[in-house]
């Protein structure tokens, strides 16, 4: 099924295409069918910054199982630094960062 | 036996709100009068299928435009199109309905059109196609194959965007419909197929719907795991004698 459903975060931070860092501040989520990942469906994040207005994104599409994984892993990876670090996670996001709200269209 | 040659390009058309919209066209080499097709890409864009889906209609002897639904979003590829489309919530039905009616204008401008024409779309667009048999005068034909959303049982499945489930406009389509479904597909999913059916026969419509076990949503799709030979076969088979009756007779290659 093509879906419209859409979670739309704030992010701070940079993203990597081609040789060019870029620095981001939004990230939309969604599941639906892919544009180029051989799946039926994908979970797919794409990255913008749009206080720059820009138009590009940078942009992944992944298997529900793969994506997931990587979700997990990111939790797993921010306790290990949090850890390693002497610095507990962040329950909340500072305001200027903090997430804009979920829009399911 | 031979095969038809075909001519392909990309064409512009007369878009909602008096625009230019960007569309592949396809169309058999014989020169016969042939009937249109406007075929709907899905959600995610006019990808690369969509226009395989153009070619092969014309290889089996139809004209077919397909509209790149999310041109106001150029530059950029059609992804990326998309995902800016997505982004403010998908194009709404009377933008999709006014660039559908423009390119139904297209085919009945063209050297080899018989005048008929269908509209065909999958998935977002089967249910797109659904709607424009209700809104839209003028088709001869509806091909909708798996929409998903042509009855909305989710009340937030209506928005501003798409105030209207299709199948409450049943009663105005005068086309004939076929319509191609997968039993394991969840959006339509079969009850939901039955309760569609039940109402095209209570209203007396010509249609002619399809159902295949052991497939779900969009087994056309040669590049996606659903992909299944056998039903997508036979479906495209239906597809094209569908046409063949209602806005035919297609092209054929001689010899």
């Amino acid at each position: 099924m093509c879906s419209y459903i859409m979670e739309k975060i704030r992010v701070f931070g940079s993203a990597k295409a081609g040789d060019e860092w870029r620095r981001i501040d939004t990230a939309h989520v969604y599941f639906d069918h892919p544009y180029d990942a051989p799946l039926d469906h994908a979970l797919s994040i794409d990255f913008h910054n749009h206080a720059a207005g820009s138009r590009e994104r940078v942009a992944v599409e992944l298997s529900a199982e793969s994506a997931r994984e990587l979700a997990n892993a990111i939790l797993a990876a921010l306790d290990r630094g949090a850890q390693e670090h002497g610095e507990a996670p962040r329950a909340e996001l500072p305001a200027s960062i903090a997430p804009a709200g979920m829009f399911h269209y | 036996m031979s095969y038809l040659g075909q001519v392909s390009k990309m064409v512009s058309f007369d878009a909602h709100g008096g625009e230019k919209g960007q569309a592949y066209y396809a169309e058999p080499a014989t020169g016969a009068r042939i009937g249109g097709v406007v075929l709907i890409h899905h959600m995610p864009g006019w990808d690369d299928w969509t226009q395989e889906a153009a070619r092969k209609l014309a290889h089996h002897g139809f004209a077919c435009i397909a509209p790149h639904l999310y041109f106001r979003e150029l530059p950029g590829s059609p992804d990326d199109c998309a995902a800016r489309a997505r982004s403010k919530g998908g194009v709404s039905d009377d933008q999709v309905m006014g660039d559908v009616e423009g390119c139904m204008k297209f085919l009945r401008a063209q050297g080899v059109s018989n005048g008929k024409v269908a509209v065909m779309g999958f998935c977002s667009g089967g249910r797109q196609a659904y709607l424009a048999g209700g809104r839209l005068k003028g088709l001869d034909a509806v091909v909708d194959c798996w929409g998903g959303g042509v009855i909305e049982d989710d009340p937030k499945g209506l928005t501003p965007e798409r105030p209207v489930a299709p199948i409450d406009l049943t009663k105005d389509i005068n086309a004939p419909i076929i319509g191609i479904f997968g039993n394991e597909d969840k959006r339509p999913s079969p009850d939901q197929v039955n309760r569609h059916e039940q109402i095209l026969k209570d209203l007396g419509k010509t249609y002619e719907f399809h159902r295949y076990d052991g497939v779900g949503h969009g087994f056309f799709a040669a590049e996606r795991p659903a992909y299944k030979g056998e039903q997508a076969t036979d479906g495209w088979k239906k597809v094209y004698a569908f046409l063949d009756k209602h806005i035919g007779p297609r092209a054929k290659a001689e010899g």
